[in-house]
């Protein structure tokens, strides 16, 4: 008897060291990923590690608050992951750090990402220069939510198509509103620069001009998208400043806006509060554009997958991105948090087709554009365009000054720019 | 027995203890032997401090100030060869920058504004909690303390149900008063205002125990002795208590207002700094031009400015001190 546990601890013994032997072998990579992804992404890992026996996939989750510190204090200090998600508008951030690797190469010997699968709009926010850092994740862009019984009540069976219905169909709900303090549309100033952006866009504005060296904001292609916006504000029909709606979707329940301009992520949000016999009681729709033969364009938004030069595992990180980028998982991300995937194949899925907020969306990708790629960018909307939206919807400042002003800010945080340029 | 002459007679006390101090060190020197190099053990004792203190507080104070004057951001970052020295563009910069004077403007009113407003709330609380008629003293002192150990971010989300302008508590008991709702954190005006009773509700416990202690430490027989006189409330109060509390109040006065002039928190997870940056404070600018948009250069030069506004009001409050002794 107890010559046969000796034997059997001796087949252990040696069991456990060619386990250990083996999980030497192994390459251990890390991935940063933010937000639900994080969690979701490491529900993937273990099906991943079955097909790659010789890959370790370490997720580290950060919360997206802090990401972008974080990651740049990784960078300073060399210890940057191997591979990670990036929202798409930082990556031209990261490249300017030279941080990133150059997936050119990776892409032309891949069989399965490859830049036709993808919406054109999107995948050109990775590139820059002629080269691509970044490889789409899953996708988000803005459109117009809207209550179907509100606009019904001011005589609109469908979403406004244009500027004008969108202005004419505001006034009509304001109208019916009356005395009761409720607005028609919800276009926030401090802490929202999208919608100022987004019609810009559409009625041409580059918003930058000479390759990103000055602001264009005065330019009157700007200037007509941002007092038409500011004319929703200045005529009671969008609440002005945020305090007045601490809870979105509250207030879009009980009707105190009837429009709002978002993303995805609100889907679920507006699912859970819009129930009973408001369940039915609202759509998604493609943004109107200044004239009205198509959609408007709308921001290309989401997160790319991108590889840090400094990691020694590129080839590993490019199988594992490999992975995320087949229509399998993108899909099971899409079933699990709603990201909405990136390749157009998946979008065929009846998960998909079956859900009817979808259909604006997959109309509005294939109308999307990047915002301009200069790594000051979010400093640039977030503090200067909102600031200067603000005071013009607030009637502090009239909108030509104010757009004045705000190209002479904008012209000061590129001036770093200008001098790297014109080196 | 007027209050000179009790801290006169506190100070020989002192005195005393001090030259027999010294006597005893001197005799520890003598018995050295004549030839060795002299340091003092003390510095040997206090090194380690020292080091540390250096390492970790003047090395980066002094790079900060380097830092200060060259445009330092995220290009910096990358390569070295990104740096340039630009001596005092920053410092021009913020002198010119309507931001700037924005964030000045609205953190004087806050110090200004709330200061004092926090340091006669905490007296007059450490006055109620520290009278012989009270009970459960410990428990109200407790009450009073609990917002100060309270996370800020928790608070912020109480008081903000407080502001609400639609289902808020403020405008909901103010409507009693048949006074219409006030949009507390949206209305540009309001908005400091509500900072400031928040900050001032938040505060006043940390200061209110010192003064506790302060009030603590005045001998119960100069009020008999006034009341003996026939002197009234407002009369021990004013020619006893403020006098005596003179010290603990120039010293909450000034940490109060070094921790005001570095506000913060409030703003930033009540409003962000809006509406219209009418709550913008300087750290906040500071804060979001280091570590949001990384222009460390500029953001250094902020700092280095905003501690000597700091520097310059503390002399002036110990200034001020001086004369009213």
């Amino acid at each position: 008897m107890k010559f046969t546990v000796k034997i059997l601890l001796i087949c252990l013994s040696f069991l456990s060291m060619s386990c250990r032997q083996q999980a030497e072998r192994k390459v251990t990579i890390t991935f940063w990923a933010m937000g639900a992804e994080g969690e979701t992404v490491q529900k993937l890992v273990p099906a991943f590690e079955n097909l790659n026996p010789g890959i370790h996939v370490k997720i580290q989750m950060i919360p997206w608050t802090t990401a972008q510190e974080k990651l740049i204090t990784a960078y300073a200090s060399g210890n940057t992951p191997d591979g990670c998600q990036l929202g798409n508008t930082w990556v031209p951030q990261f490249e300017a750090l030279n941080s990133l690797e150059n997936l050119d190469k990776w892409i032309k010997s891949s069989n399965v990402i490859q830049k036709d699968k993808y919406f054109p709009g999107i995948w050109d926010t990775n590139v820059l220069r002629g080269s691509t850092f970044g490889i789409p994740w899953y996708i988000d862009t803005r459109l117009l939510f809207y209550r179907t019984d509100i606009l019904a009540l001011a005589g609109y069976k469908n979403p406004p198509k244009t500027w004008a219905e969108l202005y004419d169909v505001s006034k009509k709900i304001k109208a019916l509103a009356g005395e009761s303090g409720r607005f028609a549309i919800y276009l926030p100033t401090s802490n929202e620069w999208a919608p100022f952006i987004i019609f810009g866009l559409q009625n041409g504005s580059d918003i930058l001009k000479d390759n990103g060296r000055y602001g264009d904001f005065s330019n009157i292609k700007f200037r007509e998208a941002f007092e038409y916006l500011i004319k929703f504000h200045k005529e009671g029909l969008s609440p002005v400043g945020i305090s007045q709606v601490t809870n979105v979707y509250q207030a879009f329940r009980d009707g105190y806006f009837a429009m709002y301009i978002s993303g995805p992520w609100n889907i679920r949000e507006f699912e859970k509060w819009m129930t009973g016999p408001l369940k039915d009681k609202w759509m998604t729709a493609a943004l109107p554009s200044p004239t009205g033969n198509k959609p408007g364009l709308s921001l290309a938004g989401g997160s790319s997958l991108v590889i840090f030069k400094e990691s020694p595992h590129k080839k590993e990180v490019w199988k594992f991105f490999e992975y995320l980028s087949s229509t399998q998982v993108q899909l099971r991300f899409y079933k699990e948090i709603n990201d909405l995937p990136a390749l157009k194949e998946a979008w065929h899925d009846s998960s998909i087709t079956g859900n009817k907020y979808m259909k604006a969306f997959f109309i509005q990708f294939q109308n999307v554009v990047a915002t301009p790629k200069v790594p000051e960018w979010e400093e640039i909307v977030f503090s200067k365009v909102q600031q200067y939206a603000e005071l013009a919807a607030r009637n502090v400042m009239p909108e030509s000054q104010a757009l004045k002003a705000l190209d002479h800010d904008v012209d000061n945080i590129l001036e770093k720019r200008r001098w790297l340029l014109s080196r | 027995m007027a209050p000179e002459q009790v801290r006169s007679r506190k100070y020989t006390v002192d005195k005393k203890k001090h030259e027999a101090k010294e006597k005893a060190g001197s005799r520890d020197l003598h018995s050295k032997a004549p030839f060795s190099v002299k340091i003092p053990a003390a510095y040997l004792f206090l090194a380690p401090a020292m080091l540390a203190i250096a390492v970790f507080f003047f090395i980066p104070v002094a790079a900060a100030f380097i830092i200060s004057f060259t445009d330092f951001d995220i290009y910096a970052l990358s390569s070295f060869s990104n740096l340039r020295f630009i001596a005092l563009k920053n410092y021009l910069r913020i002198f010119n920058d309507p931001l700037f004077y924005r964030a000045l403007k609205n953190t004087f009113y806050f110090v200004i504004g709330a200061g004092p407003l926090s340091i006669a709330v905490s007296l007059g609380a450490a006055m109620l909690l520290n009278s012989p008629m009270v009970r459960l003293k410990g428990l109200f002192r407790l009450f009073y303390f609990i917002p100060v150990v309270t996370t800020l971010v928790a608070v912020a989300v109480v008081w903000r149900f407080i502001y609400h302008p639609r289902f808020g508590i403020l405008n909901y008991l103010l409507g009693f008063l048949s006074v219409n709702p006030i949009d507390w954190l949206g209305d540009p005006d309001w908005a400091m205002p509500a900072i400031i009773l928040m900050a001032v509700w938040k505060n006043f416990g940390y200061n209110m125990i010192i003064f506790i202690a302060g009030l603590q430490n005045i001998p119960e027989y100069l009020y008999e002795a006034a009341v003996l006189e026939g002197a009234g409330w407002w009369h021990r109060f004013k020619s006893i208590t403020l006098p005596m509390l003179a010290p603990t109040t120039i010293f909450v006065g000034i940490i109060t207002m070094i921790g005001y002039f570095q506000l913060f928190a409030e703003p930033y997870v009540m409003t962000q700094g809006g509406p219209l940056n009418r709550t913008l404070s300087i750290v906040q600018y500071m804060y979001e031009e280091g570590f949001r948009w990384w222009n460390m250069g500029y953001s250094a030069a902020l700092a280095f400015v905003l501690f000597f506004i700091i520097f310059a009001a503390a002399l002036l409050q110990l200034r001020f001190q001086k004369d009213v002794e």
